[in-house]
């Protein structure tokens, strides 16, 4: 008896990994093993035709801290981190309030939402190419109406990254909404029916009642949310290049440039390494923290 | 009183609607007008085809199409198959290890491979996949996410059926193929279309690993056909703008509750 259970088991063991094989060669292939090779090609210099690419430490990391441009992406990642975030989660939550009410067209109200969804970052950025444009742009003309001057959105450093946040706001915050629409589905009738008899405002239920209830949608979406705003750079490539002097680049695009344009792998190598280090830090408070602290509902 | 707030909170709702929407209705507008038309906003001007005709005859496009359609198709089976086995290991059988593995399974969720673009360039290089459509796709097929949701939905299986199942003399591959695949089926229809959306806008990877028009997706020849040195002028990139994003709007308008159901599911599990 004890016999056969050591059998099945064994068996079990086998079925296991034969069946994970795939996904753990693909995953190793694609995941881990770049993520090793990165870290140990960020420890070594440029291969050049003069000279052998040799093992310098963390000479690329404390290069990158005195390159100005680097600092300046930096600078302009955590803006575009700290405006997309707060705005675009508002905004899905504003969303999702309205197209959760009872107002007429309410169909419609819900597609308009979450549309920009389903379309490539590329494609947005050519919608708004058409708002942007200097002169013959949506924003121009509407401008004109009111005589204000023509304004090169995209071509002034002190407007391009904020032409760049607002697409970005513009296409995930349908997205979010659809989260923010579900978990309001699930608030029960009589909370409501509840906070009218004990007359409390609009307000009052909103902020006591249905703004701690979504709680736990708000931090998964803010995960997203961050995640998006290390990999939603697309759009970059269509309106302004990571321009006008960098005003406008974010540290991904960046990371393309330096391997893809400047052929520069280990300066990228050491680039990479401290998103991953981030997108690592959020991995482990997500799991820790977050996951614990939401599991009331 | 509630009612002018009522009417006030429509008026909001409804402009913020139009707002959202007005940059998909302006290229609309532009790609079926004459460039001056369309930036003099004439609205009583006459509609046209003629930029959707110099936007075809400018690029590849059906070539495009194809290898949009064939890379989202060989990304989903490969998904599918991949994630099948993985998540019907982790939800059902029992093994030393599991649990190590799938938290580093869950790691990947953070590795984005849109971060690793240097060194999986390389890799596909040096596995001779460099400018395939198979080398763009093969990044994504072990899909975390997609693994995750697997073991979900098989772990709602009840185990009377599985039992059942090998009653009838059904072997581990049966039962995952006869039991717990056409169970799952609302979580394989969620992914899919989750997946379709994703590969059909993806950019920044196959703008990298692809070189050349027989394997370039839609997205990457878009974005070469708008260049600015190529001096396009607005209502051709527009036209084209709407060519290539027709598909999956249409599908999205025509199957929008199971869209968004889609993306529902795969968000909260």
């Amino acid at each position: 008896m004890a016999e056969h259970v050591n059998i099945e088991r064994r068996r079990q063991a086998i079925y296991g990994w034969l069946l994970l094989s795939p996904a753990a060669i693909l995953l190793t292939t694609f995941a881990f093993y770049p993520s090793l090779a990165t870290f140990w090609d960020s420890l070594f210099s440029r291969e050049t035709r003069r000279r052998p690419s040799e093992f310098i430490g963390l000479e690329n990391y404390t290069d990158l801290f005195a390159d100005p441009t680097f600092l300046v992406v930096v600078k302009n990642n955590l803006i575009y981190a700290g405006v997309t975030i707060p705005v675009s989660i508002g905004i899905a939550l504003g969303m999702a309030l309205w197209a959760n009410s009872k107002i007429p067209a309410r169909g419609f109200v819900r597609t308009a939402y979450f549309t920009p969804t389903v379309l490539p970052m590329i494609a947005a950025a050519n919608l708004w190419l058409f708002f942007y444009t200097p002169g013959l742009g949506v924003l121009d003309q509407i401008g004109s109406l009111f005589g204000l001057p023509s304004v090169n959105w995209l071509g002034q450093p002190e407007t391009a990254l904020w032409a760049v946040i607002i697409v970005t706001i513009w296409k995930e915050a349908g997205f979010f909404m659809i989260f923010y629409l579900a978990a309001l589905q699930t608030i029960p009738e009589d909370l409501k029916e509840a906070a009218d008899i004990e007359g409390a405002s609009r307000w009052t239920y909103f902020r006591r009642i249905v703004l701690p209830l979504l709680m736990p949608t708000t931090l998964f979406i803010m995960v997203n949310a961050l995640i998006n705003s290390v990999k939603l750079i697309d759009h970059l490539f269509i309106l302004t290049k990571g321009g006008p002097n960098d005003a406008s680049k974010l540290i991904l695009y960046y990371i393309w440039e330096m391997a893809f344009a400047f052929f520069d792998a280990p300066h990228a190598a050491a680039m990479t390494i401290m998103v991953l280090l981030v997108l690592g830090i959020v991995a482990a408070v997500k799991f820790t923290i977050l996951d614990k602290r939401t599991h009331y509902q | 009183m509630s009612s002018l707030s009522r009417y006030i909170e429509t008026a909001g709702a409804l402009l913020l609607a139009v707002i959202w929407i007005s940059p998909l209705v302006f290229a609309f507008w532009a790609a079926f007008h004459s460039t001056s038309d369309a930036v003099n906003f004439n609205l009583t001007s006459a509609w046209t085809l003629d930029n959707f005709r110099t936007a075809w005859d400018g690029a590849p496009w059906l070539r495009y199409f194809l290898n949009t359609f064939i890379l989202v198709t060989v990304i989903l089976i490969g998904q599918f198959f991949v994630t099948t086995l993985a998540g019907f290991a982790f939800a059902k059988v029992q093994f030393p290890g599991r649990d190590v593995v799938f938290i580093l399974v869950l790691m990947q969720l953070f590795i984005l491979p849109e971060v690793l673009i240097v060194e999986n360039y390389a890799m596909v290089s040096r596995l001779g996949l460099f400018d395939s459509i198979l080398g763009v796709g093969m990044p994504y097929m072990a899909s975390a996410f997609g693994i995750f949701l697997m073991r979900q939905a098989f772990k709602g299986v009840p185990i009377e059926l599985h039992e059942a199942a090998r009653v009838e003399g059904c072997g581990w591959f049966g039962i995952l193929w006869r039991v717990y695949v056409p169970l799952a089926r609302p979580t394989y229809l969620a992914y899919a279309l989750v997946s379709v959306s994703t590969h059909w806008n993806n950019f920044l990877w196959p703008l990298i690993v692809t070189n050349s028009p027989d394997t370039r997706p839609l997205t990457v020849g878009l974005s070469i056909f708008g260049a600015p040195e190529n001096g396009v002028d607005i209502s051709v990139i527009s036209a084209a703008t709407m060519m290539s994003v027709a598909p999956l709007l249409i599908a999205f308008l025509v199957f929008q509750r199971q869209f968004v159901q889609a993306f529902l599911r795969a968000g909260i599990k």
